[in-house]
């Protein structure tokens, strides 16, 4: 087993061993331990560390570098990803990769320093203006956040797409055993600009719109298909499947296996890419059991956001008619017995279905 | 017998408009690039504006920028690509409004790029409105009565804040006007790219120029009034040489 590292510290080591040459960022609570780590990391092993003037300069630098082919990454947390979206669009649209990490704080506006969920939807559906997407990846452990950061470098760099890694305040902050990778050496994707203008620019006058979101909408459906990530467990003869990811699909994970020694019959599916959404295990589900009686997500905001797709989901999958419950715990990190609670009043009908 | 020059590698057809200022300096810097060797050496950030005409306007490797961040993007070239010569082409709305701050704390902290600024008084590429440059009591798209300076501020002079505030390697303003003047400004920018290449640090030359369709005037009458009413307001020379 691995020492003791802080979820923070983690993730930013895995990313050097991913083989990141620059960091660009701007402090925010509760991201900036990540690159307080990395001005002296990077820079004892001969990499670039930038403290930009705010989060919109340093989605800016990420995409210089980018437009280069080299590995980059920034991090931030509410309003600084507010500000990195109009770089992110760009970035989406001229196909440059990179890894952004969310370490997700309460709220709108400037919002709170607690562990939250407040902003799946924005981070699901693409903050910024166009038709693009984003692979967000959600750990729920620091050696998940450790092993999804090393790997998202390579998602990017495969489809020439934004990789969010999306963590909380709680997460960020929590000391677990891990284990670190390998280093990767330091690459430049053959594509990327190295000043001899190898790869030409077409002719813009002649623009054909369709047709360039038709090439990009033949990207999305492949990330759709070959990226879904999820765990599940006692789906095949659940009554009630919980969905929940990042810290409360931690605490559902445990909860789940407790009750089911209760005898509850239920089961969690745990999403750990919230785009692509794991429509493949709805189809799992419905393949293995009839005896569904509804799904519950457990989520930090404040009336459930993830819920949406769950409905949407058991709908495309047939199982339209089941009844679909969230119980938002606003922020922070849900408790067992809470959880325990709400599930009775579920079941008793003493709290409504959302659809 | 006067000498034809020839047209730099570097240099496509751009779709200014006729008489613009923009296409004397694509050209400038084109020529300097191949005279200093390094056509095949060069990644430029582009503003939004009519920047964006570069795209077409050189053969080298560039990044559409989004409108203002053009230093920012520069920067992070920079620093992924320390041996090549990185620079931004921008309009003067491009670098001075929406892109104030990171025009200027590229400038701060040195960054070793270059910075080419054509101000031409207005935003051009949307249709003449007002920019920070644009002079006292001129009539624009969005000052349709004359600016008036005490509500919107007094003409942006970003060579000077630039120079005088804090530690460039190099700060010129140059216009695109005589031959002479023209000259003088293709040293400017040899001077911005020497200074790169020897790791001096930030340069930015800006470039006086003239946007005749906005200004609504033909380009004779045009260049007569960048002299005559703009570049007073507006000095030219070196604000910052080297190794001062
Ligand atoms: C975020 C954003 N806001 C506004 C615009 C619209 N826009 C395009 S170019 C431009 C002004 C460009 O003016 P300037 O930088 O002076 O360049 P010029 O066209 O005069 O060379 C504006 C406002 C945009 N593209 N993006
Ligand atoms: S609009 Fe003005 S700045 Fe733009 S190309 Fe035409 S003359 Fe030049």
């Amino acid at each position: 087993m691995g020492d003791m590292v802080k979820g923070n510290i983690a993730v930013a080591e895995a990313a050097v061993r991913a083989g990141i040459i620059v960091y660009a960022g701007y402090p925010i609570t509760p991201s900036t331990e990540v690159m307080e780590y990395l001005s002296t990391r990077m820079e004892d092993l001969g990499r670039e560390f930038i403290q930009a003037e705010s989060e919109l300069a340093a989605i800016n630098m990420v995409m210089g570098v980018s437009a280069c082919g080299k590995r980059v990454l920034t991090a931030s947390s509410g309003p600084g990803i507010s500000l990195k979206q109009e770089g992110i669009s760009y970035m989406a649209q001229m196909e440059y990769p990179a890894v952004i990490l969310n370490v997700v704080r309460w709220g709108n506006g400037l919002g709170s320093l607690d562990g939250s969920q407040t902003d799946y939807h924005r981070e699901t559906r693409g903050g910024g203006n166009g038709d693009y997407r984003n692979i967000i990846l959600c750990p729920s452990t620091v050696q998940e956040s450790v092993d999804l950061m090393y790997e998202a470098f390579d998602i990017a760099e495969k489809y020439r797409c934004i990789v969010e890694v999306m963590t909380d305040s709680g997460l960020g902050q929590m000391m677990e055993p891990c284990e670190y990778p390998e280093f990767r050496e330091l690459t430049k994707c053959d594509w990327g600009l190295d000043g001899t203008y190898k790869v030409k620019r077409g002719d813009f006058l002649g623009r054909n719109i369709p047709g360039e979101s038709e090439t990009y909408m033949k990207k999305v459906r492949a990330m759709r298909e070959n990226e879904q990530r999820w765990e599940m467990y006692g789906e095949e003869d659940a009554e009630y499947i919980f969905v929940a990811y990042g810290m409360p699909g931690r605490v559902m994970s445990g909860l789940v296996r407790t009750m089911r020694q209760q005898g509850e019959k239920v089961g969690i599916l745990r999403p750990i890419t919230v785009w692509p959404f794991p429509e493949k295990a709805f189809e799992e589900m419905k393949e293995k059991n009839p005896n569904l009686k509804g799904f519950i997500t457990v989520e930090t905001n404040g009336e459930g956001q993830m819920v949406d797709d769950v409905a949407l989901y058991a709908k495309k999958y047939g199982m339209g008619t089941l009844p679909v419950y969230a119980l938002p715990y606003v922020c922070g990190v849900p408790k067992d017995d809470v959880v325990a609670a709400d599930f009775a009043k579920v079941k008793a009908g003493e709290i409504k279905e959302v659809y | 017998m006067a000498k034809t020059k020839k047209i730099p590698n570097l240099c496509n057809y751009a779709m200014f408009c006729a008489g613009c200022g923009h296409g004397v300096l694509v050209r400038l810097i084109c020529e300097c690039l191949e005279e200093l060797g390094q056509e095949k050496n060069v990644i430029a950030a582009i503003g939004v504006g009519c920047s964006c005409h570069l795209k077409s306007g050189i053969n080298c490797d560039l990044v559409q920028s989004p409108h203002g961040r053009a230093a920012a993007v520069a920067t992070g070239i920079r620093r992924a690509e320390p041996d090549k010569i990185v620079f931004t082409y921008q309009g003067d709305g491009d670098a001075y409004n929406i892109g104030l701050a990171e025009t200027l704390n590229a400038a701060y902290r040195n960054e070793n790029i270059c910075v080419f600024t054509v101000n031409n008084g207005n935003f051009g590429m949307t249709g003449g409105q007002m920019a920070w440059t644009t002079m006292p009591g001129q009539k624009t798209a969005t000052s349709p009565r004359g600016r008036n300076i005490e509500l919107t501020g007094i003409p942006i002079k970003i060579p000077e804040l630039v120079s005088y505030s804090f530690k460039p390697a190099y700060v010129a303003r140059g216009a695109v006007t005589t031959p002479a003047e023209i000259k003088r400004l293709k040293g400017y920018i040899m001077n911005a790219f020497q200074a790169q290449m020897n790791k001096e640090g930030y340069s930015l030359v800006e470039v006086m120029s003239t946007c005749p369709t906005n200004w609504g005037m033909d380009p004779i009458v045009a260049q007569k009034r960048l002299i005559e009413d703009v570049i007073p307001y507006y000095e030219l020379g070196e604000f910052k040489k080297r190794g001062e």
